[in-house]
This record gives C-alpha cells, structure tokens and sequence, in this order.
C-alpha cells in the first residue's frame, strides 16, 4: 500500500535517512499501523469537531520583560560544535 | 529501624522529629543501590555526591525550622525527561547522550521547594516511546519483583527504583500510561494528575496535549503529599491550570459509603487475563464492603482509544522530536556533507528504531493528502472518546478497572510485534485523551510473584475523589508493601 515514493518523501518530512533493509522495514510497519488506524473509519465523525485539546486552550500573553539572565555560557557547553561564543554550523551557502 | 522500608511521609516525620538524618536516608538509598543496581539498572545518572550536599542543605534548614512540609528530607528520583539543571538529562536516547540542561523542569524545582533530595534520573524507553523500558539507549531495567521480566514503561526505572528501595519516590511522566503500567509491573502506586495540573515546563516533549508529570509511590499517602507538592500554576506552561482544590493528604478518609464506581464491561472482555480480571474484581469487592455502590455499564468506544492514540502521539511527536537537529545541543554525526546531510546522518544515528517508527508515522498523518483522513479523523474520534466519558461520569464518581490487561511481561518478548505491545495500553491511553486523572494500586499478585493493577479513573480535577477511593482500598487491603522486604 505505501510506495518507495511515499516512503521516501516522509523520509524527507522527518528528516530520517534509512538503509535500504531499515526502510522496508519501516515501510512494513507503517503499513501494519496505517491499516489499523483504519479502524477509525468504522466510526460517523460527520460532525463533530477535532479535539486537539482537553480544555479550550487560549493563547497566554505577558508583559515582554527579560526574567531570565545571560545564560549563553551555560547554553553553549551543550553545542556540538562552538567557536568565539556562537555555534558552529555546517556551511549552508556555496 | 530499616530506613528503606519508610514510606516518604514516614521518612520526613522522623527526620522532623531528629530520629534520623536526611543524611542517613541518603546512604540508606544509595546502600541499596550498591547492592542492586548492577542488576536491576534503575538509573541512568546516580548523583551520590550531589545528593549529600543537598542532604546537608536540607538538614539544616529542617533543623532551623525552614522546611517542614511532609516531603522535607526525603531521597527521591526523577525520570531522565525531565530537566534537572547540572544534572545529565538524556531521555535515554543517544541524541541527548551528553545533555546537561541549563535550567530545570518546574516540577523538579517543587520538590526542591518542598525538600526533597533529588538522587539521580531513572531509566525509561527512550523519548518515553514504549512499554517496557527495553527502548532506552542505554540498556534495559529489570522488575525488581521478578528480574526475568520487564519494569514496564515508559518510566520502568522509576518504577523499579520505588519498589527496590532505591528511592523513596519517583517522579514519572505519562503520555499513554507511562506512569500507571510500570507503577502496577512493579506493585507501587502511580498517578496521572487531570491534565494541565502539574507543569510541563522542563519536561521533554513527546505528546504535547497528551502529557503529565506524576508520582511513583510507595503508598496512596506519599501519593497525595507529592502530588500536593507538584500541583501548582506555573505562568510558563500555557496550559497549566489555575487549581484550588489541592489539598490532596487531607482528602485522605476511609469514607466511601455511597460512591457511585461504575465498572466498564469492555474492560473486562478479551485479552484480559483471568488472574488479573479475578483481583481487580476482588478489589472492587472490597470497596463494596466499605460502602461503595458498584455497577456495571458499556462505556463504547474503548477499540478506538489505541489507534485514536498512535496517530496522535505519532503526529505530536514527529513535530516536538523536530528540534532534535545536531546544532544547539546533543548527538551531532561525525562526517557530514552539508547541513541536511548532517540534520538526517544526526538523527538517523541518534534515535532508535522506536523513535524512528513514531517520527515516520506522524510526518505521514500530518502530511498534505493524509492530514485529513488520518489526523483530523483521530482528533474527531478523540472528541467522541471524551464525550462517552462526560457520559460516565454523570452517573458515577469513579470507574474501576485493571490498568493493564496483563502482568509483566519476560524481558525480550515485546519490541517484536508493536501493534500487540500498544494493545497492552489499552486500559491507559483513553485517560490522556480524555486528560483524566487515573491512579494505579496494586491489588495482588500472580503466581510468578508479578503485582497486578488496579486502576481507578476519575473525572477532570477530581484527584480527592480518586485518592479517597485508592486509599479506602489500600486500608482495606491492609496498607501496601513496595520497597519491604518480603
């Protein structure tokens, strides 16, 4: 039911690079929970509207005031990769 | 006396009352530890040293009449998704191997304020995606209670850390029962709070709309005083809430004469072991005697909670996992050409097969063409689920069931079909869709020693209600024995 085309293009979506073996192995289990997913479609949902939350969320505005310090030292000793105070990225432009 | 067997509120008591230090219950623990941990493997980071030093702290402030909540000296553990400042936080994933978070998780911060020692982060599956604790990146947990079988999951280590003694209680977090499973694997008590209740802030995401931080007991007591101690609004969680009714241990009577327990048939069809279904009835029995009225009732629509769930954890998870990229912290791969190059070698090498699974699950339900029929469809579906509960809670207080179908399973048997190991949530999930409050007690044993599970789901900020029952139970049971020995 899923292709190689799908595949790769969710591949793409999540940012995944699978083997050829991880990738039909991948494709079988998609298969597998897609197919009982399905079993959703045995249910009326005309009408009813998605729930993406318990309880209405609203957005939660605050005044725009700093409360936290400088924490770019701490925040850095995590980074991959650091140079001069700034993370290290791969180049991104030719 | 046996400083491991002390439930938490036992423990405070008598360091209050200057019959033990918070010292000694630190080296109790961490003696406990020696002896098992090479074995059960409950921790991922055990922080010894920095746990005296807090004990120290803490010791002196009980003793200058600062802290004296029901939690002030006691040695606790928390699950590794949850951010503690300083301390390594790996979500038991290579990607965040060698996280130290600047900051820690608002809950974690609580118990601070209330205390607490915090000893070291617990072990779970990795992004807390499983139920055995066998996904986790840095080797499985065993159930203290068997050691042949698993701790259940997501948060096993906490679970098995409660029972073994090797902590006096355990912070979890649960998307689809991550906390009541393992707590009923292991034979401990485990509460997912209503929604909204416990802040989320510092937690690593899996299910955004779907997680809560809760207690891993020893006792319904312990239960209420942490959950009293998590329970509060916190500004930098947009969907905490307001609560005032928060004074869980003083919820704490026998009193259940005249309360509605509505038990789900569908809970007690197939695939429902028998050995479980007879103690969860037994238990339900003994609330009986104690007054409470029991009657059964179809609650529908319980087939639809698991793959409602799959697709939109899947989907919630595929979008918070995003963030996991190889630039501002974790696993970054070793050779890469270019920027999307290393973003896909990055998280390819540092997520497991799990993970994986889910991420490539959630992009396909929310992906142009299928976002509809596939999410949009469990969303609708989740509304319905929501609604058969609004129904059920008209007409009782409580609903009783098993928490899981089955005990323990033997380690090693699980990771192989995930769609039987995600039937095994079937009892759990529907309360994360709802956003209920569910607690799980233990309530016997089967004949390999496994502890079964008693499950009590309650209506939306209605955790008084819940802990009354789970306590009049545990009176009735004659009081529970995690961390004991037998």
């Amino acid at each position: 039911m899923i292709t190689d085309e799908t595949m790769e293009y969710v591949g793409i979506l999540a940012k995944l690079e699978l083997s050829p073996k991880e990738r039909e192995a991948a494709r079988k289990d998609m298969d597998g929970m897609l197919q009982y997913i399905d079993k959703l479609n045995e249910l009326d949902t005309t009408g009813v509207e998605p729930m993406s939350h318990v309880f209405p969320i609203k957005n939660v505005f605050r005044e725009d005031i700093v409360t936290n310090g400088d924490e770019s030292e701490k925040l850095l000793k995590n980074a991959p990769g650091e140079k001069d105070g700034m993370f290290v990225v791969p180049r991104t432009f030719d | 006396m046996n400083i491991p067997e002390l439930t938490a509120v036992e423990l405070s008591a008598k360091i209050k009352a200057g019959e033990v230090t918070a010292m000694q219950a630190v080296e109790a623990v961490l003696e406990k530890a020696a002896q098992k941990e090479d074995l059960l493997h409950c921790y991922v980071t055990l922080d010894a040293d920095g746990a005296r030093k807090r004990a120290e702290q803490v010791q002196k402030k009980i003793e200058a009449g600062e802290m004296t909540g029901p939690l002030a000296g006691v040695p606790a553990a928390v699950k590794d998704n949850i951010c503690t400042e300083g301390m390594l936080t790996t979500c038991s994933s290579k990607i965040l191997g060698n996280f130290v978070p600047a900051f820690s998780a608002q809950a974690v911060r609580e118990l601070e304020n209330a205390g607490v020692v915090i000893l070291g982060k617990t072990n779970m599956d990795e992004f807390a995606m499983g139920s055995t604790t066998e996904t986790s990146a840095f080797g499985i947990t065993r159930n203290p209670c068997n050691t042949e079988h698993v701790p259940g999951g997501s948060s096993g280590g906490s679970a098995a850390a409660v029972a073994s003694g090797e902590c006096f209680f355990a912070l979890g977090s649960d998307t689809g029962g991550s906390i009541r499973q393992p707590a009923s694997f292991c034979g401990v008590v485990g509460l997912k709070p209503t929604y909204g209740t416990v802040s989320r802030y510092g937690l690593i995401a899996y299910a955004s709309s779907l997680d809560q931080i809760g207690p891993l007991t020893k006792d319904v007591t312990d239960c209420a005083a942490v959950l009293e101690a998590l329970a509060k609004h916190d500004a930098k969680d947009s969907t905490s809430v307001e609560r005032e009714d928060t004074g869980f241990l003083a919820a704490l009577t026998e009193d259940v004469k005249g309360m509605r327990v509505g038990i789900p048939r569908d809970y007690f069809g197939e695939g429902l072991n028998p050995g479980v279904k007879e103690a969860v009835l037994q238990a339900a029995k003994a609330l009986e005697e104690k007054g409470a009225v029991l009657e059964e009732f179809d609650l529908n629509l319980v087939d639809y909670a698991i793959p409602a769930y799959y697709t939109i954890a899947a989907a919630e998870a595929s979008s918070n996992l995003e963030r996991f990229d190889g630039i501002k912290y974790g696993y970054r791969t070793a050779e890469y050409e270019g920027l999307h190059n290393m973003y896909k070698k990055t998280r390819s090498e540092g997520f497991g097969a799990e993970v994986k699974r889910r991420i490539m699950l959630g992009s396909f339900v929310l992906s142009s063409g299928y976002y509809d029929a596939y999410y949009l469809k469990a969303l609708r579906v989740r509304a319905l689920i929501k609604k058969a509960f609004d129904a059920a809670f008209e007409k009782y207080d409580i609903i009783l069931g098993p928490t899981a179908p089955t005990t323990a399973p033997g380690l090693g048997t699980s990771l192989s079909d995930p769609i039987k190991m995600y039937l095994g949530d079937i009892y759990t999930i529907a309360a994360n869709l709802a956003g209920l409050p569910a607690i799980s007690v233990p309530c016997g044993k089967d004949a390999k020693g496994l502890p079964i599970g008693l499950q009590l789901i309650g209506d939306c900020f209605q955790e008084r209600k819940l802990l009354r029952a789970a306590y009049a139970y545990e009176r009735a049971a004659g009081g529970f024995r995690a961390g004991k020995e037998a």
